[in-house]
């Protein structure tokens, strides 16, 4: 690897500093699996890493009545391990458990996923259906974003200078909830999604008519997508077939997928529907089971 | 030459004081400063889990860690697994059912196995395969490395943590 240097910031107001200072010239290290990987094959320019994992904030995952906040650079195994989020974020159980292989889950990080900003990251479809918000710390302080107006094209996302995603927030699952992941790859582990779907429900008392839902696209455009028509479309029905099939046809719709050597545009546009139907199941399942 | 960075860590239960350049990472300051070179440099970008170690209880890639990172952490390695005692049980299996050729995917399949053994001390045949999916093996075709990591896992009880 070519000359660098490295922080190890203890405070947020530290790590900001350099970062302001250094421009894109620093780059925030977290678990490292993408960072690592693009400064050492040259894919990436930087004089420093920036190791946020001392800021004690930043690996922190904490769980209470009002929902989940993820420290940016929690490892993905946190998360999995962890009994309150198993339970109740099982929509995010799924992609952080699928994210490379254990070695890659001890360290890959959903801040990381979300700040590599690929638009096949799997997390950022599940994050999408949970309605997850982005806290963004930065020298003029704290700001919150929308996680599906973070990323704004491949390996781009909303962070100015100076600033750094600091936390994930999730607001706590409405009783009837269920949510899942699901990405077609053509292994069963360590791949990148061809498509990824992440699919939010809320049912009725009766667990019978959604009341809300959200569903997320990863690898059909250039961003992952938030694709509110197709959740909207299930909103007041019962999810029979019939809405089951339009909400995938509309999700299809707002795919906009390229060709490339892992899939055509046709394959990938079949796979969303595919896949919005399967993973709806799944979490309509786990909704009438909450 | 860039300035060194002084880093305290232990390795294998031994503190161990270190200087590293910023650029390298733990797999290279391991094999090439520490001479440590059972963990061993395969694809050098996460796929292959060659050089496979613990770091503060996590099965990891030492080629994505930096060096600098290991700072009061806690490290241990395939030259940590057999004591004085002889071999430890899945290095013994192993060997028994010939589960290597060429041997450099070895060290980081058994970190691998005693990893997952800790967690799931009786695993199915799909959890061993499932667990070792970040684990490349190019010679055996990987039954033989399950079934000695099958065979090593009744031995291995209170052995793996």
């Amino acid at each position: 690897m070519k000359d660098i240097d490295y922080a190890a910031p203890k405070t947020l107001a530290e790590a900001v500093a350099l970062l302001d200072g250094k421009g894109d010239r620093a780059r925030v290290l977290a678990g490292g699996t993408d960072l690592i990987v693009q400064v050492r094959e040259g894919r990436r320019d930087i004089d420093v890493m920036v190791d946020v994992k001392r800021i004690p904030d930043l690996t922190r995952l904490t769980v209470d009545a009002n929902g989940l906040r993820i420290g940016a650079a929690t490892p993905c195994c946190d998360i999995y391990e962890h009994p309150e989020v198993k339970k109740s974020y099982p929509g995010l159980v799924d992609a952080a458990f699928l994210i490379g292989g254990i070695q890659i889950q001890s360290r890959a990080s959903l801040g990381g996923n979300l700040c590599n900003s690929s638009p096949a990251g799997d997390a950022i479809p599940a994050l999408i259906a949970l309605g997850a918000v982005c806290v963004i710390a930065g020298p003029k302080g704290e700001r919150e974003l929308p996680v599906e107006s973070f990323c704004v094209s491949p390996g781009r996302n909303a962070l100015a200078r100076g600033e750094l995603l600091a936390a994930i927030k999730i607001s706590a699952p409405r009783t009837g909830s269920g949510a899942a992941y699901l990405r077609f790859i053509p292994r069963n582990e360590m791949d990148i999604a061809v498509v990824g779907v992440g699919v939010s429900v809320v049912l009725d008392a009766a667990k019978s008519k959604v009341v809300a839902a959200r569903i997320g696209l990863g690898a059909v455009a250039p961003t992952p997508l938030l694709v509110k028509d197709a959740a909207d479309a299930l909103v007041g029905t019962t999810a029979d077939d019939a809405a089951v099939e339009n909400a995938a046809s509309l999700a299809q719709a707002a795919a906009k997928p390229i060709s490339d050597m892992r899939g055509d545009a046709d394959y990938r546009k079949h796979l969303v529907a595919v896949l919005v139907k399967r993973t709806l199941a799944i979490a309509l399942e786990r909704a009438r089971k909450s | 030459m860039s300035k060194k960075l002084h880093v305290q860590t232990t390795i294998n239960g031994k503190e161990t004081e270190l200087l590293c350049e910023a650029r390298q990472s733990l797999l290279e300051v391991l094999r090439d400063d520490l001479r440590l070179t059972g963990a061993k440099e395969g694809c050098n970008n996460g796929n292959c889990g060659a050089c496979n170690l613990m770091l503060d209880g996590r099965l990891v890639n030492s080629c994505l860690v930096m060096a600098p990172e290991i700072d009061g952490r806690k490290i241990e390695t395939i030259e940590g697994m057999a004591s004085a005692q002889g071999l430890h049980p899945l290095q013994q299996k192993f060997l028994e059912h010939a589960a290597l050729q060429c041997g450099i995917c070895t060290p980081g399949f058994i970190l691998a196995a005693k990893a997952m053994l800790a967690k799931n001390p009786t695993p199915s045949e799909g959890d061993v395969r499932h667990w070792h999916a970040g684990n490349l093996c190019r010679c055996t075709g990987y039954d033989k490395i399950i079934r000695a990591v099958l065979d090593a896992a009744p031995a291995c009880a209170g052995k793996c943590s």
